[in-house]
């Protein structure tokens, strides 16, 4: 185990108003980890998820990246200090083609500001954008426009343009949301893979899903973090089947 | 007939430079009378610059008529005030247009949707004030007067620019030159960065783009290209009328571009010729022709939302698809 974990939260809180979504969550997630946020609705998920991602900041604490303090950093830097994101609801370019969303995706390491030379002179670019979606499962419908496919396969190009900056950490927000019980499949598939090559956190709320996939997993409850285990010791512990029973 | 319709039409996408410069050399010939094409040459070139903005980037601003004004004023008073020739005349004009288009950009970015077209309006009434109270320097409400160019002298030929055909071809070269540089940038990695832009700007984001920045620098760019186009005006009118930089002249870039159909390369250019022509036809018939072109205005956003280009695009992709798919 590396002495700096590659994402650390300290005494991370964010108030909305007078709501307290966080309040005082410290974690550490140490590298080639598969990292699950679970807790019922309200937990406080999503702002998590927001605030190690550069949605929103938090009230207080701090947020540091292989030691770095992040937590004043702009949207734009996460991707280029190797942090990428899928979004809980799509967030794709629709109006362009599904390869085009990747190409976009990965000529941020290129060229950002390149106003004159065409893209298709970008070879390399090109291969590589087939190659991310090869990897998941959209090369035959790479021309269609990203609007026109389907809910889950909008999911997987999100995944193939977050692959695309090579990030050391991916962070995934309910990554199954809305997905048919077959897509839900391919795409836990598809995040095994992934974290065999590097730090996967996801958010989730279906904890059944997650159980058998990730090897650490953080429950939420109320802004709070209540329990940071394995599945086995999640599994076992009475204060989760609580809040989970409780709100079913 | 309609396979040679289609068939120039796949070639007008594929070379889209080449077609309109070829479409334009010819274009004074169909035209009933030379100022007219002039005219629609260079509020072509206006609404090219702004759907760089409106079409392409998703902002849409209600104060264009600045730096089309700023454009044609500053290359003005290049001519009248500084004596200076007019090639100097249109650099003056564009660089003053990006640099309004800095400052103005820089300010309205910070917003979004109906608050960025507010700001925009609002500023670009200031510049109109700025410009109508500076009477000595632009003439006030009578507008710059005297912005004469008689002849273009190139080593070994001189060109009368009296002559409203020459003029046309002269115009011509400059236009040629900024419709080149649009569809470079728009095929450049940073023309699929302004469409992801007005996609999504949060993916746009999160994929490592600084969205302000390059949302300023095509707010530069359609400034520079609105700029030239007013340049070029101040020169072919040989005075710049202070209605340049009225907020009406703003929405005829709207209008022109929705009529034509946003987003593509060419239709700015079509709409601003549907609309000077109807203009040019309605004006001889009734009094009231802006009711007419409202008229036909709605009735296009109504029906053919993509404009009489797009339609035309989009009607080319299913039949291409259909085609396809026989195949």
């Amino acid at each position: 185990m590396s002495a700096v974990p590659i994402l650390e939260v300290r005494a991370v809180s964010r108030t909305f108003g007078n709501f307290r979504a966080l309040n005082n969550v410290s974690v550490a997630f140490r590298a080639g980890e598969l990292t699950a946020i679970i807790g019922p609705n309200g937990a406080g998920k999503s702002t998590f998820f927001n605030v190690i991602s550069g949605g929103v900041p938090p009230s207080s604490g701090q947020v540091l990246f292989e030691g770095r303090d992040i937590t004043q950093i702009a949207p734009h830097d996460f991707a280029r200090i190797g942090i990428a994101k899928s979004f809980q609801i799509t967030n794709v370019f629709k109006q362009l083609s599904a390869h085009e969303n990747v190409r976009v995706a990965l000529q941020m390491q290129v060229s950002r500001f390149q106003l004159l030379r065409p893209r298709g002179a970008y070879v390399a670019l090109m291969e590589r954008a087939d190659a991310l979606l090869e990897r998941v499962g959209l090369a035959d419908i790479r021309h269609k426009l990203a609007g026109d496919l389907a809910h889950g396969q909008q999911r997987s190009l999100e995944v193939a343009m977050a692959l695309a900056c090579d990030p050391k950490l991916l962070l995934m927000d309910e990554p199954t949301a809305g997905m048919s019980p077959e897509e839900t499949r391919v795409m836990m598939g598809l995040i095994q893979q992934l974290s065999q090559e590097r730090t996967v956190i996801l958010v989730e709320h279906k904890m059944k899903l997650v159980m058998g996939l990730c090897n650490r997993l953080i429950v939420l409850h109320h802004g709070e973090l209540l329990v940071d285990g394995n599945p086995d010791e999640i599994r076992g512990n009475a204060e989760v089947r609580r809040v989970y029973l409780g709100q079913n | 007939m309609k396979k040679f319709l289609v068939s120039a039409l796949v070639f007008a996408r594929g070379h889209r430079v080449a077609t309109a410069l070829l479409f334009l050399l010819i274009f004074p010939f169909l035209m009933p009378y030379d100022a007219l094409s002039v005219n629609i040459l260079i509020f072509g070139l206006y609404a090219v610059g702004f759907n760089l903005l409106f079409g392409y980037t998703g902002m849409l601003s209600f104060g264009h008529a600045a730096f089309l004004g700023v454009g044609s004023y500053l290359a003005g008073i290049s001519v009248v005030s500084a004596g200076w020739p007019w090639w100097a005349a249109i650099g003056v004009g564009v660089a003053s247009s990006c640099l309004a288009g800095l400052i103005i950009g820089f300010l309205a970015i910070r917003t979004r949707g109906i608050y960025f077209s507010m700001v925009t309006l609002a500023l670009a009434q200031i510049v109109y004030y700025i410009f109508y109270k500076s009477e000595r320097w632009t003439g006030g409400e009578n507008g710059l007067r005297g912005v004469k160019v008689e002849a273009i002298e190139l080593p070994g030929i001189r060109i009368d620019f009296l002559n409203p055909l020459n003029k046309y071809y002269v115009i011509l070269v400059f236009v040629a030159l900024a419709l080149w540089f649009v569809s470079r940038v728009l095929n450049s990695p940073f023309g699929a960065v302004i469409e992801a832009i007005r996609e999504n700007e949060k993916r746009a984001a999160a994929c490592g783009y600084n969205v302000a920045r390059a949302k300023l620098l095509v707010f530069v760019l359609s400034a520079g290209i609105c700029g030239l186009a007013g340049a070029l005006r101040a020169l072919h009118l040989s005075v710049v009328p202070i209605d340049s930089l009225h907020y009406l002249q703003s929405g005829q870039a709207v209008m022109m571009c929705l009529l034509g159909g946003m987003g593509t390369f060419f239709g700015p250019f079509v709409g601003a010729a549907v609309f000077l022509l109807l203009e040019d036809v309605v004006t001889n018939l009734t009094r009231y022709w802006m009711g007419v072109v409202g008229l036909v205005f709605m009735f296009f956003v109504l029906f053919f939302p993509k404009g009489i280009w797009g339609t035309l695009l989009y009607q080319l992709d299913r039949w291409q698809n259909r085609q396809g798919k026989a195949l």
